[in-house]
């Protein structure tokens, strides 16, 4: 198609949808939701599309923003990477929507990156990962490594004496990447190579035997002994059966996951599962007036008591008043003006503090470290003294210790602050 | 006699004695610091706890332990907060309470054992005195050598003497003991010659005096050398175990695909099927008849069949019939198939795991020798066994399982016979998605229970068919077998990833090899 035959078929799309809005109802801002509701990757983000309607339907009650409703398009990218980006597409060319927010694994995130760069869009991603990434066009509302891996593995440290690390994770990007910023981390306090054992098993693996009975030869060796897990959601339940079974207790060796929680431990008798640990910003159990209300209006919302609510529900929570505080201040829902405003809004957490959107497009949030109770619950044993900034590119990891991100002042999400370029490595 | 029986009683006396006696204001201020500090500093006071013999000790480390001990902030005041809240020290009811629970982490935790282990050192009941001692054995304390001592000295039990030496010789081990004392306590550790063995003496290995590094290391060297030979062991068991899930997840389809020579990708969510099967009954008992809960899985299996039969036999006559010797389209038209069943269960019962409970007799574990068997994976072992039985029993020695034969080895020959084939063929399809069934009551036990259940599986159970020869039984039996164990020696050295996908190279290269996998079928049935 050349030029000219594209703008001309984007015009006509464009006044075709115009009409067809114009005639249904007033101007509405248009929000997209882009979680999979099918596939693999269901299990977790059909929650967060629902949580999304929830917040958008309160908004609305609120009166919306600026004298304008919001109105949610929710597609399904079912759990395909290719098709989170034609979707992405989808949602910002033929429905025009104002802000996405959606993703969970970094690879569905990476394989939309390049749409919201090009199409001018903005996109906030909900979930823990592994940082070595800031684009102007996103926001991370997750964790980033320093936000959760590295203070879980300080409390083992610090609290419970631990000298010898498994790093176990699922064979993809987020725990490759996590691991080798732990395993530098681990190595500059002063933990010798050899008690470090990093292994890593495939998607949904189910036979847990060899590697449980290896972690429990490694945990012989006269240190204390904690795993730290980054294992993917499905494969999580045979691995700690096999734990309970195999007779390894929270109190030997306990396992701290960075994967795990609430929503997971929902299918699950937690029974051998107890004590063993799992580090978030956010847990349920928090007892505090605000998270009281945010439970009650999505139990309500989605008609179950027994549902519960998560860190990266959490994460959607934040981001989206954060993106409401900066479209009124900013007064358009325009792109540019829109990610302009967003740095340096403040809006509450769940946790009692506010978050902060930093100039790196990450938030500052609190690390609390949980134990996992019989009734699927967290029970918090440990927080930060305050709030964690987000750290973009990871200072243990030696080729982006150099790398900073400031889209306020720099311009720029990969500055090196040795060689003063903007651009040192791939976003 | 009666002296023993005094003495005891003086021992035992501080333990049951009321509030009245004997308390030390050292011990009112231990308890008042326990809700400060960080937990390995607080871990040292419940020690001290312990230490002072105070009649109330247990009780309050209990509730610490049990998470209902809290704490007024505004005084300091340390309360019980069940039945009633009360005063921890005086037992006094306190009226308004804004407590906060105490926080208790794992470490602390194995400490508080530890401390109530020291406490029970003297209860009548060898149960306990064998968890006192085994408490005291995990949290190495010098400091309660003296109670460990006088223990051992007047333990009769031989089982709890023996634990309660070994829980001795850590705390000689952990403290400044006489080294001749110290060697005499690696001797006893060493006896036990397992994991803990292993774990508290290497330490000792590269101790600065050289008597006890020698007695330490060979020791350990020792351990070192059993546990290599418990090693092979444990990986021919873990392979075996592993062999049994491939084996049930297998079997259904070396009747679809082995016999019928019908490629059928749904095969995976027959399995699923016949977990959530498993987790419907589950739900059912444990709404109406808690009591049955150990029978679940019995209950459930011969529904599991049937369900998934139900399914195999519709997918049979509405599908694949039409289908027969068109392998590309069933093998399209059941993978459609697959994705309807899975997004059907998903839109049922959710995304989500569905919890399915293991009965008492699957949960746990028992040793044999070095070897840790795990219940849930003998019984899985022994029912794949159990299954494959009966499927060669069907085969070769009923009249269905004749008819079945006849019918795939020779259809027009069958039909002339008076044989309804197509009747036979339902059937036969539908046994080998019952037995699918069957796997998922298996299955449900040691995974998942979630609608990508089944595509774990089906990859797995193709390569088992194919590798141990698509048409005959025992085949897949080796098959499955073989691969797991193969699997099981190669993961320690290359990992879980890196075994796989030799395993699957090494297949490739089999079938170029042996085109018909490791027991071939020989004679006509091959040519049609």
């Amino acid at each position: 198609m050349t030029f000219k035959a594209k703008t001309l078929f984007k015009a006509g799309i464009a006044s075709l949808l115009l009409s067809t809005a114009a005639f249904a109802q007033e101007e509405t801002i248009k929000v997209g939701v882009l979680h999979s509701l099918s596939g693999t990757m269901a299990i977790s983000e059909t929650t967060l599309k629902d949580v999304m309607l929830m917040l958008i339907d309160e908004q609305n009650k609120k009166g919306g923003i600026n004298g304008k409703m919001l109105e949610a398009v929710v597609v399904d990218p079912a759990s395909d990477w290719p098709l989170f980006a034609e979707k992405a597409r989808e949602l910002i060319e033929a429905n025009d929507v104002d802000v996405v927010f959606g993703c969970w694994t970094s690879v569905s995130r990476k394989s939309v990156l390049p749409v919201f760069e090009e199409l001018n869009s903005i996109l906030f991603y909900p979930v823990q990962y592994e940082g070595e990434e800031s684009q102007r066009n996103v926001f991370y509302t997750g964790a980033a490594p320093n936000q959760q891996a590295i203070p879980a593995v300080d409390y083992l440290m610090a609290e419970e004496g631990v000298e010898r690390w498994v790093l176990a994770g699922t064979d993809y990007v987020y725990p490759r990447t996590t691991n080798k910023i732990l395993e530098a981390y681990l190595i500059g306090k002063g933990v010798a190579p050899e008690d470090i054992m990093i292994n890593y098993t495939p998607f949904g693996h189910s036979d847990w035997q060899t590697i449980v009975s290896d972690i429990k030869t490694f945990g012989s060796a006269g240190k204390k002994t904690a795993v730290v897990s980054t294992i993917n959601g499905d494969a999580n339940v045979p691995f700690y059966k096999e734990l309970g079974n195999q007779g390894v207790s929270a109190e030997d060796i306990p396992v701290v996951a960075f994967s795990v929680g609430e929503e997971e431990l929902a299918g699950l008798d937690t029974t051998p599962l107890v004590g063993h640990l799992a580090a978030w910003n956010y847990f349920m159990s928090v007892d505090t007036p605000e998270n009281a209300e945010f439970i009650e209006t999505w139990q309500t919302f989605i008609g179950s008591e027994e549902r519960v609510t998560n860190d990266p529900m959490e994460a959607h929570y934040i981001g989206f008043n954060m993106w409401v505080k900066a479209v009124e201040a900013a007064g358009t829902t325009e792109a540019d003006a829109v990610i302009d405003a967003l740095p340096g809004i403040e809006v509450p957490n769940l946790t009692g503090g506010t978050s902060v959107m930093l100039a790196n497009h990450h938030i500052t949030k609190p690390v609390l470290v949980g134990e996992i109770q019989d009734d699927g619950q967290f029970d918090v044993v440990w927080e930060t003294e305050g709030l964690v900034e987000g750290d973009a590119w990871s200072d243990f990891l030696p080729e982006s210790a150099v790398l900073t991100s400031d889209w306020v002042e720099l311009k720029c999400g990969n500055y090196n602050t040795e060689t003063k370029t903007c651009g040192g490595a791939s976003n | 006699m009666f002296f023993l029986r005094a003495c005891l009683l003086a021992l035992l006396l501080p333990l049951f004695a009321g509030p009245a006696s004997a308390q030390t204001p050292e011990f009112d201020a231990l308890v008042t610091s326990l809700p400060e500090g960080s937990y390995s500093a607080r871990g040292a006071v419940v020690g001290a706890i312990a230490l002072t013999g105070d009649p109330r000790a247990e009780a309050i480390l209990t509730a610490l332990l049990d998470g209902t001990l809290g704490v007024i902030e505004a005084t300091g005041q340390v309360v019980t907060l069940t039945p009633a809240p009360a005063d921890a020290l005086t037992g006094a009811p306190v009226p308004e309470a804004e407590a906060e629970r105490i926080r208790v982490n794992n470490g602390l935790r194995r400490d508080i054992r530890a401390a109530l282990g020291i406490l029970t050192l003297s209860d009548p009941d060898p149960a306990k005195r064998l968890a006192a001692a085994d408490a005291a054995f995990r949290a190495p304390d010098a400091a309660q050598y003296d109670l460990l001592d006088a223990a051992f000295q007047r333990e009769e039990d031989p089982a709890v003497k023996s634990r309660l030496a070994e829980a001795r010789a850590v705390a000689i081990l952990d403290g400044d003991f006489p080294d001749a004392e110290k060697r005499e306590a690696i001797d006893v550790i060493a006896d036990r010659g397992d994991a803990d063995a292993q774990r508290i003496l290497t330490p000792f290995a590269a101790s600065a005096d050289p008597d006890i590094a020698e007695a330490a290391t060979a020791a350990l060297g020792s351990i070192e050398q059993s546990r290599m030979l418990w090693g092979y062991a444990q990986n021919i068991w873990y392979g075996l175990s592993l062999g049994s899930v491939l084996l049930l997840a297998a079997i259904g389809l070396a009747i679809t695909f082995g016999v019928m020579g019908v490629i059928n990708m749904a095969h995976g969510e027959l399995v699923m099927l016949g977990a959530y099967t498993t987790y419907a009954v589950q739900e059912t008992i444990r709404q109406n008849a808690p009591g049955l809960f150990d029978w679940s899985l019995l209950i459930a299996a011969p529904l599991a069949f049937l369900v998934a039969g139900a399914v195999g036999v519709a997918i049979e006559r509405g599908i694949v019939r039409h289908l027969y010797g068109r392998a590309l389209e069933t093998l399209l038209a059941t993978w459609g198939v697959s994705l309807i069943l899975q997004q059907s269960v998903r839109s049922i019962f959710g995304p989500n795991n569905r919890e399915v409970g293991n009965p008492s007799w699957m949960s746990g574990s028992f040793d044999v020798g070095q070897m840790t068997v795990t219940w849930n994976r003998l019984w899985i072992l022994i029912f794949a066994l159990a299954v494959f039985a009966v499927l060669l029993f069907v085969m070769k020695r009923t009249a269905v399982g004749l008819q079945m034969r006849a019918v795939t080895q020779n259809r027009p020959m069958a039909a002339s016979m008076g044989i309804r084939t197509n009747w036979v063929d339902a059937l036969t399809f539908g046994l080998g998605a019952g037995i699918a069934g069957l796997a998922g009551v298996a299955l449900s036990q040691i995974d998942n229970v979630s609608p990508n259940l089944g595509q774990s599986y089906i990859v797995d159970s193709f390569m088992v068919v194919v590798f141990g020869g698509a048409g005959n039984i025992w085949g897949t039996l080796a098959g499955a077998f073989s691969l797991g164990i193969v699997n099981k020696f190669l993961e320690p050295y290359a990992g879980a990833v890196l075994a796989k996908i030799i395993v699957l190279v090494a297949i490739i290269l089999f079938i170029q090899k042996r085109p018909r996998g490791l027991f071939a079928v020989k004679g006509r049935a091959v040519e049609g």
